[in-house]
C-alpha cells in the first residue's frame, strides 16, 4: 500500500485552528536524499505543516508515514528520535545560556558528551558556519543565532532536515557554503524539506517543489524547469507586483549622525566607531552588512532605545536628539521598524489594537491620559485593511499572527503615523515575496512623499532594488554611502568583508559625511 | 512507564477561562484539605466548616466585620496589582501600611481633641504620603543602584514595625495608659464615621471601593496604566516605545505605597482608634495573596479580599469555637496561595489522558 522507498509520506493532513484552516488535506512525499521545497505565501500553512512533521503541532486528521510505517509524532523528542531535525524560523534558544549549553539541552544524552564543544567547532568549521561554543546567546545577532540552530540539527546526523527559511540572514557567500552543505547531506542520503520565499534559491538547490496556497496543495513541479515568475504565479495565483521606482528628489537633511562612537553594552556586542551618516528627505539610504557587525547597536542608538551622552551626535529634522528617549524622538517625526517583531515591535500577548497604541498613541488615540478605545480599534482595523494583514481583526493577539503578517502590521502602524524619518531594520525578513514586495513599495511610496528612509538589511537584492544610496557596515564602522547605480554586488560584498576599513585608514580616515558625495 | 496515564500538554496559547477557574479550583482544594485537617485534629469537619465559614457571617455584625477586614485587603491589593502587572515586586506593603498609620496617627495625636472637619482628610493625606515615602526608598534603591525591590521592600517592613514600636513605647505613649505601649485613644474628629448600624463598619470601606474603582480605570482605561502593562509583559517593547523603565518602577512602587499607607490610616482612624505596636494582622502580606487570587484585576480583587477576610474571621471563630490555635488562619491563607499557584499550571497547560503511541518498527 505504501512505497517503502519513501522517506516521509503525508496523506490528507488537516489542521484547523479556531480562526483559520491551516492545512486542508495536504499530501506530500519526500524521497531519500531529496531536497524538496515547500513554497507558499505567509499563512499558506507551510510552517504548520512543518510543525506537524516535527511533532510540535498535532494534526486533526491525516496519516504520517515514516519510511513506510505509520507513526504518531507526539513531540519533537520523538521526531528527533526518528531522525528528523528542524531549524525554525523563530529560534528556540535560551538567551542566558551559552551556545554549547543550548545545544546540549536539545540533544539526547548520547550526543551531548563532554566533547560537545569540540564537536561544535568541528561541525561549524566543516560547514563554514563559524561559531564559538562558549558565547552567550543573548549577545548574538539573528544571523548568528540561526547558525546555532543549524549546527544543533547537524550534530544529530538527521535523516530528514527541515529548514524554515534558513538563508534569510546569510551573506551570498555563506548561502553558497550552506548549499554545499545541504547538497553534501543530500548526497549522503539525508532528505531535506526546504522552506523559502527566495525563488532563485529554490531553483538552484531543490529537486522538487510542492506549492501550498491557503492550506491546500495547489501544485508541484521541478523548480529547475521553472523560472522565478512562473513559480511566483503558482504561489500567489497571480502576477507579482513590481515596485515602481522613480529617481530620488532628495531634499533637506532630516537624519544626521555625526561621529557616533559607542562602546558595546555587552562583551560580545560590536562597538560603533565614528559612524557618520546623513539621510535626506525623499531618498532611501541602505545599510548592507553581515549581521553582528554593529547593526543592532546602531539601530538602538538611532531609535533612542539606547541614549547617547552627546545630544548633537544624532540630529532629527535638525534637532539634537542624541539624549532623547525613543518616544521623544518619535515626537520629532521618527518611525522605526525593529528587527524583532514579537517582544520588541509588538507585545505578544496584547491584541493588535493594543499594539497600535504602543507607538501610534500620538495619532489622537489618547485624550487627557485616557485611551480612546474606539479610535484605537479603528486605527488597528484601518492598518489591517490598508496593509492586507491576515488576522482575526483588531482583537487578535499579536502572537497569533504569522511573522510576515505581523511585520506588515508593524510597518503599517509605523507608516500611518506620517513620519518624517523612517528607519527599518530587516523590513522583509521571513516575509513572503508578495508581502515583501508590498512592504518595499510602501517604503518607496514613503520616500516619494518626501520622507527620509533608512533601511538596514542583509539582503543585497532588496537594497539594490529600493535604495538610492548604499553604505556598508563592517566591524562597527560604516562606509561612505554611494549612489546605488555607481556600485555593484561584488564591490559591496568586498566592503561587507571590511575592505573599506583598511582603505580609509591608509588614506587618513576619511569618514566624510555621507551627504557630501 | 507512567502509572497514571495523564500528562500535561502545552496549550498553543494561554487559556483565559483557566485563568478565572484557577482561583475557584484553588478555593475548592483548600476546602477539601481543610476538611481532612479538621478530621485529623479530631474535630467534626462539618461543625468545623460551619464554625469557619458560616458562623462568622451569620449576623449583621459578622457581615460588617467581613467588609471591615476586606477593606484594607482590597485597598492594598489593588495598589500592589498595578505594580505587579509592570513586574514591580513590592513585597513591603505591610511596612508602607505601618508608615501610613504612623503618619495618619501622628496627625491625630498632634491635633488631639480637635473637632475640626479637616483633621480626618489631613490624616488620610498624611497616610498616603507616609506609605509613598516608605515605598520610595526601594524605588530609589532599584532605579539608582539596581537593588532588588523584593528584598529591600521586605526588609523595610521590619524597620517600619520597629519604628512604630519605638514611638508607642516612647514619645507617643499615652501618659495615662498605665505604661502600656499604646498612644492616647483618638478623639471623635480623628475617626472615620460608621456607615452600618450595630457594626464596626466605617467609611473606610467606601474609600476602599472608590480606590478599587479608580484602580480599574487606571489599569484598563488610562494610558499610563497601559504603559505599565507593556513594561510588565515585554520590557524590550517598552524600551522600543520609549516607556521609561525607572518611571515604571517609581509608579509601581508609589501606587502600591499610597494604597497601603491609606489602608494604614484607615485602620488607625477606624477599628484600632489609637496607635499600638501592631496595627495590622498581616494585611500587607495577605494582600499579596489577594492580588494574585484576584488575577491582578480589580474586580477579582474585590472577591478575593472577601474570601481572605472570611479566612481571618473563620480563624478567629475556629479559635473560639473549636479551640484551634491561631495559626489556623495563616495555614488556610498558605493553602489557598499554594493551590492557586498549582492550579495556574492549567493556564498554560492542559491535562491529557495519554494514549499509547504505536511504536514504529525501526
Amino acid at each position: 500500500m505504501t512505497t517503502p522507498a519513501l522517506r516521509l509520506q503525508l496523506s490528507g493532513i488537516t489542521k484547523v485552528y479556531p480562526a483559520v484552516v491551516a492545512n486542508d488535506g495536504v499530501d506530500l512525499d519526500v524521497l531519500p536524499g531529496e531536497i524538496h521545497a515547500v513554497l507558499g505565501e505567509n499563512g499558506a500553512g507551510k510552517s504548520t505543516l512543518m510543525k506537524i512533521i516535527y511533532g510540535v503541532v498535532k494534526p486533526d486528521a491525516g496519516i504520517i508515514r515514516w519510511e513506510g510505517t505509520p507513526v504518531q509524532i507526539a513531540n519533537p523528542a520523538r521526531a528527533r528520535k526518528l531522525g528528523i531535525g528542524m531549524v525554525f524560523q523563530h529560534f528556540s534558544l535560551f538567551e542566558t545560556l551559552t551556545v554549547a549549553e543550548n545545544i546540549a539541552l536539545a540533544l539526547d544524552a548520547e550526543h551531548a558528551g563532554a566533547d560537545l564543544a569540540t564537536r561544535i567547532r568541528e561541525v561549524s568549521a566543516r560547514y563554514g558556519l563559524p561559531l564559538d561554543p562558549a558565547r552567550h546567546v543573548h549577545s548574538m545577532s539573528v544571523g548568528e543565532r540561526q547558525r546555532v540552530e543549524i549546527i544543533r540539527c547537524l550534530l544529530q546526523d538527521p535523516r530528514l532536515l527541515i529548514m524554515d527559511e534558513p538563508t534569510s540572514v546569510l551573506t551570498p557567500q555563506a548561502v553558497e557554503k550552506l548549499f554545499e552543505t545541504l547538497r553534501r547531506l543530500s548526497a549522503e542520503g539525508c532528505s531535506i524539506l526546504y522552506i523559502s520565499h527566495k525563488l532563485d534559491e529554490i531553483r538552484a538547490l531543490c529537486h522538487r517543489a510542492t506549492v501550498l496556497r491557503s492550506g491546500r496543495v495547489t501544485g508541484s513541479c521541478d523548480p529547475r524547469q521553472e523560472n522565478s515568475a512562473s513559480l511566483a504565479r503558482m504561489m500567489i495565483g497571480g502576477d507579482l507586483p513590481h515596485p515602481v521606482h522613480r529617481d530620488a528628489q532628495a531634499g533637506a537633511e532630516l537624519l544626521n549622525v555625526d561621529g557616533l562612537t559607542l562602546a558595546a553594552d555587552d562583551p560580545f556586542g560590536t562597538s560603533l566607531a565614528d559612524i557618520r551618516l546623513a539621510v535626506r528627505a525623499g531618498e532611501i539610504v541602505g545599510i548592507a552588512g553581515v549581521s553582528g557587525n554593529g547593526q543592532k547597536e546602531l539601530m538602538a542608538a538611532l531609535s533612542g532605545e539606547r541614549r547617547l551622552a552627546d545630544a548633537d551626535t544624532i540630529r532629527l529634522c535638525g534637532v539634537p536628539a542624541g539624549r532623547l528617549d525613543a518616544d521623544a524622538r518619535r515626537a520629532l517625526g521618527l518611525a522605526f521598524v525593529p528587527e524583532e517583531r514579537l517582544g520588541r515591535g509588538a507585545v505578544p500577548e496584547m491584541s493588535l489594537a493594543e499594539n497600535a497604541l504602543l507607538t501610534a498613541h500620538r495619532c489622537a488615540l489618547v485624550a487627557r491620559g485616557f485611551i480612546r478605545s474606539d479610535a484605537v480599534r479603528a486605527y488597528a482595523a484601518e492598518t489591517i485593511t490598508a496593509y492586507r494583514v491576515k488576522a482575526g481583526g483588531p482583537d487578535a493577539a499579536a502572537q497569533s499572527l504569522s511573522g510576515g503578517n505581523l511585520q506588515k502590521y508593524i510597518v503599517g502602524r509605523e507608516i500611518r503615523q506620517a513620519p518624517k524619518v523612517m528607519i527599518a531594520a530587516q523590513p522583509t525578513w521571513g516575509v513572503d515575496v508578495g508581502a515583501a514586495a508590498q512592504i518595499r513599495q510602501a517604503l518607496i511610496d514613503l520616500r516619494d512623499s518626501g520622507v527620509a528612509v533608512l533601511v538596514v538589511s542583509e539582503e543585497l537584492d532588496e537594497l539594490f532594488e529600493i535604495c538610492d544610496r548604499l553604505a556598508v557596515i563592517a566591524q562597527g564602522r560604516l562606509s561612505d554611502a554611494r549612489p546605488t547605480r555607481e556600485t555593484n554586488a561584488e564591490e559591496v560584498g568586498q566592503m561587507m568583508a571590511g575592505s573599506f576599513i583598511a582603505a580609509s585608514t591608509t588614506s587618513g580616515r576619511q569618514f566624510s559625511p555621507a551627504g557630501a558625495i | 512507564m507512567n502509572l497514571v496515564p495523564l500528562r500535561l500538554e502545552a496549550r498553543p496559547e494561554p487559556s483565559r477561562l483557566a485563568g478565572w477557574i484557577s482561583p475557584l479550583l484553588a478555593a475548592a482544594a483548600t476546602i477539601v484539605v481543610g476538611f481532612l485537617l479538621f478530621s485529623l485534629l479530631g474535630k467534626d469537619p462539618l461543625a468545623g466548616f460551619h464554625a469557619f465559614f458560616v458562623k462568622p457571617i451569620e449576623s449583621r455584625y459578622g457581615v460588617g466585620e467581613l467588609l471591615l477586614k476586606a477593606s484594607p485587603l482590597m485597598l492594598i491589593a489593588v495598589g500592589l496589582a498595578a505594580g505587579y502587572r509592570a513586574n514591580v515586586w513590592n513585597i513591603g506593603a505591610e511596612g508602607q501600611l505601618t508608615l501610613g498609620a504612623i503618619a495618619g496617627g501622628g496627625i491625630a495625636l498632634a491635633f488631639h481633641g480637635s473637632e475640626s472637619p479637616l483633621i480626618l482628610p489631613a490624616m488620610l493625606v498624611a497616610g498616603v504620603i507616609g506609605g509613598m515615602a516608605w515605598a520610595a526608598i526601594p524605588a530609589w534603591l532599584r532605579t539608582r543602584f539596581n537593588a532588588n525591590e523584593i528584598l529591600t521592600s521586605l526588609m523595610l517592613v521590619y524597620v517600619a514595625t520597629l519604628t512604630l514600636s519605638l514611638l508607642v513605647h516612647g514619645a507617643w505613649r499615652d501618659p495615662e495608659g498605665f505604661n502600656f505601649p499604646q498612644s492616647k485613644l483618638f478623639t471623635e474628629g480623628a475617626l472615620l464615621p460608621n456607615i452600618l448600624a450595630e457594626t464596626r463598619l466605617n467609611a473606610g470601606f467606601l474609600i476602599a471601593l472608590a480606590v478599587v474603582a479608580a484602580g480599574w480605570v487606571f489599569m484598563q482605561k488610562s494610558f499610563p496604566g497601559y504603559q505599565m502593562r507593556v513594561a510588565g509583559l515585554a520590557p524590550a517593547a517598552a524600551n522600543y516605545a520609549g516607556i521609561s523603565a525607572p518611571r515604571t518602577v517609581w509608579m509601581g512602587m508609589l501606587i502600591g505605597g499610597a494604597c497601603a499607607g491609606l489602608a494604614g490610616t484607615n485602620e488607625v482612624a477606624g477599628p484600632v482608634a489609637q496607635l499600638l505596636p501592631s496595627i495590622s494582622p498581616g494585611y500587607g502580606f495577605a494582600a499579596i495573596i489577594v492580588a494574585f487570587v484576584g488575577r491582578l484585576h480589580p474586580v477579582g480583587i474585590v472577591f478575593a479580599s472577601l474570601l481572605m477576610s472570611l479566612l481571618y474571621l473563620g480563624g478567629e471563630s475556629a479559635q473560639i469555637n473549636l479551640a484551634l490555635p491561631s495559626a489556623i488562619t495563616g495555614l488556610f491563607q498558605g493553602l489557598l496561595l499554594f493551590f492557586l499557584l498549582a492550579a495556574d499550571v492549567f493556564i498554560h497547560y492542559r491535562l491529557r489522558v495519554a494514549r499509547r503511541v504505536p511504536a514504529p518498527a525501526l
